[in-house]
């Protein structure tokens, strides 16, 4: 019972792992383009959320400053990775990852 | 408020965060896993909080939930048929993708709780970090603070060239 009730290092790692298996799994089988980028934020989440358990539980600041520059970059990906879409379904008429498969046009 | 409301709270907020991760994962229609989205980044949000990081929380809903999910749906409105219902790929199919799903799962798990006992440090990270933040972000990483900025301007500018609008290119249309 004492396992269930202390929130711990272990059961912020479980989410975190989970979260991060959904994001591969959207990453590996998901066929939009956009869904394979909220794939990627999913992924992006679960390591930030490590940084900060491993923070909480060290009692230092890397793991926070480290995670806010996640955040700043994940927002710059997203930014470039949208423009690629649309640039690919103008180019392609559609954001189906396995039939993007000419380097020209 | 004691141990066990505290440790209740945990498991909504958890529940909420996975329940709707996978739903963004499994769903159908993109603009249903948009909408998961949302409440997987309140949830992970909500997690911050209990890590006593409560300016990463604050800008976790600023950034994600105000701005790269709205350019997420922004994205799906541009590209797709709204209802579009075709989400698989044909590379990998749902049912070995599952598998590995479980497989990486328990790969994960079991690394992180049979690499040994993670011993927590003396001084945790108690009440909030906000000074903190402040502090470190004015000494110790201030150059990759001031190379952020540069990074998210180049990433401005990349993104708006990308997705202009080709005049030379679309002429013929």
């Amino acid at each position: 019972m004492e396992m269930f009730t202390a929130i711990g290092l272990n059961h912020f790692l479980t989410i975190s792992a989970i979260l991060f298996s959904l994001g591969m799994f959207a990453v590996m089988t998901r066929k939009n383009a956009i869904v394979i980028l909220m794939g990627v934020e999913l992924i992006l989440n679960a390591a930030n959320i490590n940084f900060l358990t491993f923070s909480k539980y060290n009692g230092g600041m890397e793991g926070v400053m480290f995670s806010l520059f996640v955040i700043v970059l994940a927002a710059a990906e997203a930014a470039v990775a949208l423009a690629i879409v649309i640039n690919i379904f103008k180019t392609f008429k559609t954001v189906d990852v396995s039939s993007v498969d000419t380097m020209k046009e | 408020m004691n141990q066990l409301t505290l440790s209740i709270i945990f498991y909504v907020f958890a529940a909420l965060t996975v329940v709707s991760a996978a739903f963004v994962v499994f769903s159908k229609n993109v603009i249903y896993s948009a909408f998961a989205l949302m409440f997987t980044f309140f949830g992970v949000a909500a997690l911050y909080v209990f890590l006593s990081a409560d300016f990463i929380a604050v800008t976790q809903v600023v950034v994600y939930v105000g701005g790269i999910l709205v350019l997420l749906l922004f994205g799906v409105m541009f590209t797709n048929t709204i209802m579009q219902t075709d989400l698989k790929t044909d590379v990998l199919h749902v049912v070995p993708g599952t598998i590995l799903l479980l497989l990486m799962i328990a790969g994960i798990l079991y690394t992180f709780y049979t690499t040994g006992d993670w011993m927590p440090g003396e001084a945790q990270l108690q009440g909030s970090v906000v000074q903190r933040i402040g502090f470190e972000t004015m000494s110790r990483y201030m150059l990759p603070f001031e190379m952020a900025s540069i990074v998210l301007l180049v990433a401005l500018i990349g993104a708006a060239f990308l997705a202009r609008y080709d005049k030379v290119h679309n002429k013929d249309h």
